[in-house]
């Protein structure tokens, strides 16, 4: 039965495809981890009746997996780890989770996240939080905490996640699995529920960069039901995945190299340039003026558009509806305030007043002026650079409980990866190191718009070298018992 | 003290789309409650707006035929309030980067009205209310409007009903909206100020809503420039409010302070690009554009000597003009298919019940009840009967052979009958050998009664002519 848990997504479809491995043991083995680990990591928030997967064939057909629970799905509660949606059915299924269904996807269940993807440590979530499955004290860091939980464990073979401000590329560093947010525009948001439009993204959560190509693969492509999706052309990206890396040129941002990085991290980057270089890339520190701003104006940006993303969860139609109302403005003050946890009301206040009166224009119009400043930055970094390598998060996701009070430092934290969101770029986060404390090490990559398949290939490459990937925690399928 | 009345206009048209502004629901009116609905009209979790392409173009349409500039690259912005028939608590319009700006409305006697700016939204949905409950229905949510407001330039009731009137005729032409107020597709609000004559500060203003139809429009504001004036002149001061004119009161009642709307924090929907409006659009948009009421008008005047009278019930309706126009290309006289429309086919339209466009007899066959009045096949009397029964359907020259009631034109036949009228009026005959006119008239006349009305006058004329002058000689 481990032998399952060890395989990949695409090594487990294949198994599946050659008669090895019958589609039924794949989702028993997943519902019995999940039952294994479910309530101690609380990586759930509903479990999907065992219907039977589409008969489609497609390289990951039979593999089980899992979907955040803010994308739409019809056949379970969409959530969104709020109050306010707490029963809430949506009648359509998101296209991209639609897609992995027609592929032949079974889905486990919908994740566990921070409440409406607000938030970097899984602890806001109104059905309490995620624990990490390397360390449960800590944060397994957010929104799609549960996602990466679930992947780190061995619970599901892959998972969707959706990626605003950081929120694949953060908790698939702080579980130590691959995780990537496509180019803006390429996985189409329809029935993925809005937090900040401009910048939200599915993406998958996997065991490697091979797994998640072949995930986007299946995921995306123009959808005519989303505006601001690309028309493409879309080339597959798991082909690109050569191991080939000369004539690779990656910078290392100096911006994002500084002292604010703790030694832990600092190390497993350097290592993981050392490997890069190992495979044929050249791997150098850069200076980039222009971004230092970047993660106040995506703050600023996101916090604006969640204020009026979020305004439609008003107790009328569906959802939480508070009672004792006497007028219809206090039906949405009562079920709003019911409904919504600290943290989105926090956003939806600050955005609100980012977006009043004369705020509009020194703060709404100043970050989206920073924001052209922060694309022209990239373009100018494109111009010497394939690619970027970054630090994920500073310093260790927080202990659960510690810094919800100091939500300003968090923030901050955001700065290595908001960047990407706000200029549209793909970005992934590769497992590439272990703390002594037993928690694992991301380590980022930003390519240029529609470089996904550059990006994943280095990834790719990196993942030939080294073997972070491939370790799990202790607890990894049925906590090392054999069937 | 003199006051001068100012009045601006904020109108909102429902357009004729199959389909609402950003989603594929019906956008049909009269259907049961929240039958044309999807998740997006409907402001899901995760539900993503696409604009609808013939929303588009019949905005631009508008915005050409009322003399606008259409900005190339507009922007769609998010309108932020919260209401219950407001699924996403934001209307998606256009604040920043409106579709089109600068045009204008000339009314009767010259009077150019300025657009200030024209732009698209989604409707939002109706709420109704009783005793206990308010019950919403979100049909009508994303239904696409047009908003167009003018400057300040309306002075009295009369000219906001006549701007209006143009406006609607405008898009009606157009086929880009079918401008009912009773059922709400086209919807105006007012703004009105007064100040003394001559003076060029603008007053506060008030905005009046709720007003259903050209003749509230007018009254409304009769009303409220009346109160304003009436506050001003006792030394009050007018406050800036929002007032519902009450149909049944005839008066305007205050329904909020304007000042307490609060702020709608406009910013641009992420979710929608720009909208690019090219040059080739424009141009394919200006030749398709038809001849508009105002355009008819002279050419009827010019070409057919048609009064203005005339002209303007011709063309108040798109369909009349052309049913009109259909006839006098099938030859018809133009003063004579004037007066058939105006006269016997309104009539019967308006006794049944039916709309211009649903007038049953075709244009051909009103054609050729004409040629057979004008050829004096029949008389006028009688081509009223053949009127109404060919109007629902069957062709008048059948009808008239079929029923035999063609004036004769046989020559012995009523040379046989003048002759009998000729003997026996010689008083008639020697008064008309002696000089006197009229005498011929009454002898064609007594000859036409005799012929039971049923005989060519100018043949009975000519005939009575020819017999006299035998007498003569």
């Amino acid at each position: 039965m481990n032998q399952l848990f060890e395989m990949t997504a695409l090594e487990l479809a294949c198994a599946i495809a050659r008669g090895e491995v019958l589609r039924d043991d794949a989702i028993h083995a997943a519902l019995a981890a999940c039952t294994a680990h479910g309530k101690q990591l609380n990586t759930f928030i509903s479990l999907t009746s065992a219907a039977q997967p589409d008969q489609s064939v497609s390289p990951l057909s039979g593999v089980p997996m899992a979907v955040k629970d803010n994308i739409c799905m019809t056949r379970s509660r969409t959530t969104c780890a709020s109050r306010m949606l707490e029963h809430f059915v949506s009648p359509y299924t998101a296209t991209a989770a639609e897609k992995l269904l027609s592929a032949g996807a079974f889905c486990v269940g919908k994740t566990n996240m921070d409440e409406f993807a607000i938030g970097s440590t899984s602890e806001t979530s109104y059905f309490g939080p995620v624990k990490n499955p390397w360390n449960p004290e800590y944060s397994p860091g957010g929104s799609s905490g549960g996602s990466a939980a679930a992947v780190a464990s061995g619970q599901v073979w892959y998972a969707l996640g959706s990626d605003t401000g950081g929120s694949i590329r953060h908790p698939a560093a702080c579980c130590g699995v691959t995780g990537m947010k496509p180019t803006y525009g390429s996985v189409s948001r329809y029935g993925l529920v809005s937090y900040a439009s401009s910048f939200d993204q599915i993406g998958p959560i996997a065991r490697d960069a091979a797994d998640c190509a072949a995930v986007l693969d299946i995921i995306r492509g123009h959808d005519e039901r989303d505006s601001t999706s690309l028309p493409g052309p879309y080339l597959p990206l798991s082909p690109q995945l050569t191991g080939e890396m000369r004539g690779i040129r990656i910078g290392i941002p100096d911006v994002y190299f500084d002292q604010r990085v703790d030694e832990p991290t600092r190390r497993a980057l350097l290592t993981c340039a050392d490997a890069l270089r190992e495979r044929g890339a050249v791997v150098e520190p850069c200076h980039a003026d222009g971004l230092e701003n970047a993660v106040h104006a995506y703050y600023v940006l996101a916090c604006a558009q969640a204020s009026s993303n979020l305004a439609r969860y008003d107790g009328v139609r569906y959802g939480c509806r508070g009672s004792d109302a006497h007028d219809v403005q206090e039906l949405f003050a009562h079920s709003r305030s019911l409904g919504f946890g600290r943290e989105v009301k926090r956003r939806i206040l600050l955005g609100t007043h980012l977006l009043s009166g004369e705020n509009y224009e020194t703060y709404y119009r100043k970050s989206v002026a920073v924001r052209q400043q922060v694309e022209d930055t990239f373009r100018a970094l494109w111009q010497n650079y394939d690619l970027l390598l970054t630090p994920v998060l500073p310093a260790p996701p927080p202990k659960l409980g510690q810094e919800v009070n100091d939500p300003v430092a968090l923030y901050h934290e955001d700065r290595y990866v908001a960047c990407a969101n706000l200029a549209g770029l793909p970005a992934l986060s590769m497992p590439c190191g272990l703390r002594d404390e037993g928690l694992p090490i991301g380590a980022q990559l930003i390519g240029p718009r529609m470089s996904d398949g550059t990006l994943l290939n280095a990834a790719f490459s990196f993942q030939q070298e080294t073997d972070w990937h491939r370790r799990h925690p202790p607890i990894f399928g049925l906590g090392g018992d054999a069937t | 003290m003199n006051w001068e009345i100012v009045i601006g206009l904020e109108t909102h048209v429902e357009l004729a789309t199959q389909s609402k502004v950003f989603c594929g629901c019906s956008t049909a009116f009269g259907a049961p409650p929240n039958t044309l609905c999807c998740p997006v009209c409907l402001g899901l979790p995760g539900a993503l707006p696409v604009l609808n392409k013939q929303a588009v173009e019949l905005s631009v349409k508008a915005a050409l035929a009322l003399n606008c500039t259409v900005t190339p690259v507009s922007r769609f912005d998010r309108k932020n309030y919260f209401y219950p028939d407001l699924p996403k608590a934001y209307q998606i319009s256009q604040l920043y980067a409106p579709l089109a700006r600068n045009g204008q409305v000339e009314l009767p006697g010259g009077k150019q009205v300025h657009i200030r700016e024209l732009h698209l939204e989604e409707d939002a949905g109706k709420l109704h209310h009783s005793d206990d409950h308010t019950a919403i229905d979100y049909n009508r949510c994303g239904v696409p409007l047009v908003e167009i407001v003018t400057a300040p330039d309306l002075a009295s009731g009369e000219e906001a009903v006549a701007y209006l009137e143009q406006l609607r005729s405008t898009l009606q032409y157009l086929g880009v909206s079918d401008c009912r107020m009773e059922q709400g597709s086209l919807r105006c609000d007012v703004n009105l100020s007064v100040r003394p004559a001559g003076c060029s500060e603008l007053g506060t203003r008030t905005e009046l809503k709720n007003l259903g139809s050209l003749r509230a429009v007018r009254l409304a504001c009769e009303y409220e420039a009346q109160r304003q004036i009436a506050i001003l002149e006792s030394g009050g001061q007018v406050r800036c409010q929002t007032c519902r004119w009450d149909e049944d009161a005839r008066r305007t009642v205050p329904m909020r302070d304007k000042e307490q709307v609060g702020d709608y924090r406009y910013f641009p929907d992420p979710d929608l690009p720009p909208l690019v409006i090219g040059d080739d659009l424009l141009t394919r948009l200006r030749r398709e554009q038809p001849e508009l009421a105002h355009e008819k008008c002279r050419r009827y005047a010019h070409d057919w000597q048609l009064s203005e009278y005339d002209c303007s019930i011709l063309t108040a309706q798109r369909g009349l003009a052309d049913y009109f126009e259909r006839v006098v290309a099938l030859g018809a006289p133009p003063k004579q298919a004037a007066n058939w429309i105006m006269g016997q086919v309104l009539r019967r339209v308006s006794a049944d019940g039916l709309e211009v466009e649903q007038i049953p007899m075709t244009a051909h066959a009103l054609a050729s009840l004409i040629r057979l009045v004008e050829d004096e096949t029949i008389n006028r009397n009688t081509a009223v009967e053949v009127f109404d029964a060919t109007f629902t359907g069957g062709d008048p020259v059948e009808y008239v052979q079929a029923h035999h009631l063609e004036q004769t034109d046989n020559v012995e036949q009523v040379s046989t009958v003048v002759e009998e009228i000729l003997a026996q009026n010689r008083k008639s005959v020697e008064d008309w050998l002696a000089g006197k006119e009229k005498a011929a008239g009454f002898l064609v006349g007594q000859a036409m009664r005799a012929l039971g009305g049923r005989a060519k006058p100018a043949l009975v004329g000519d005939l009575v002519r020819q017999l006299l002058e035998r007498e003569r000689s």
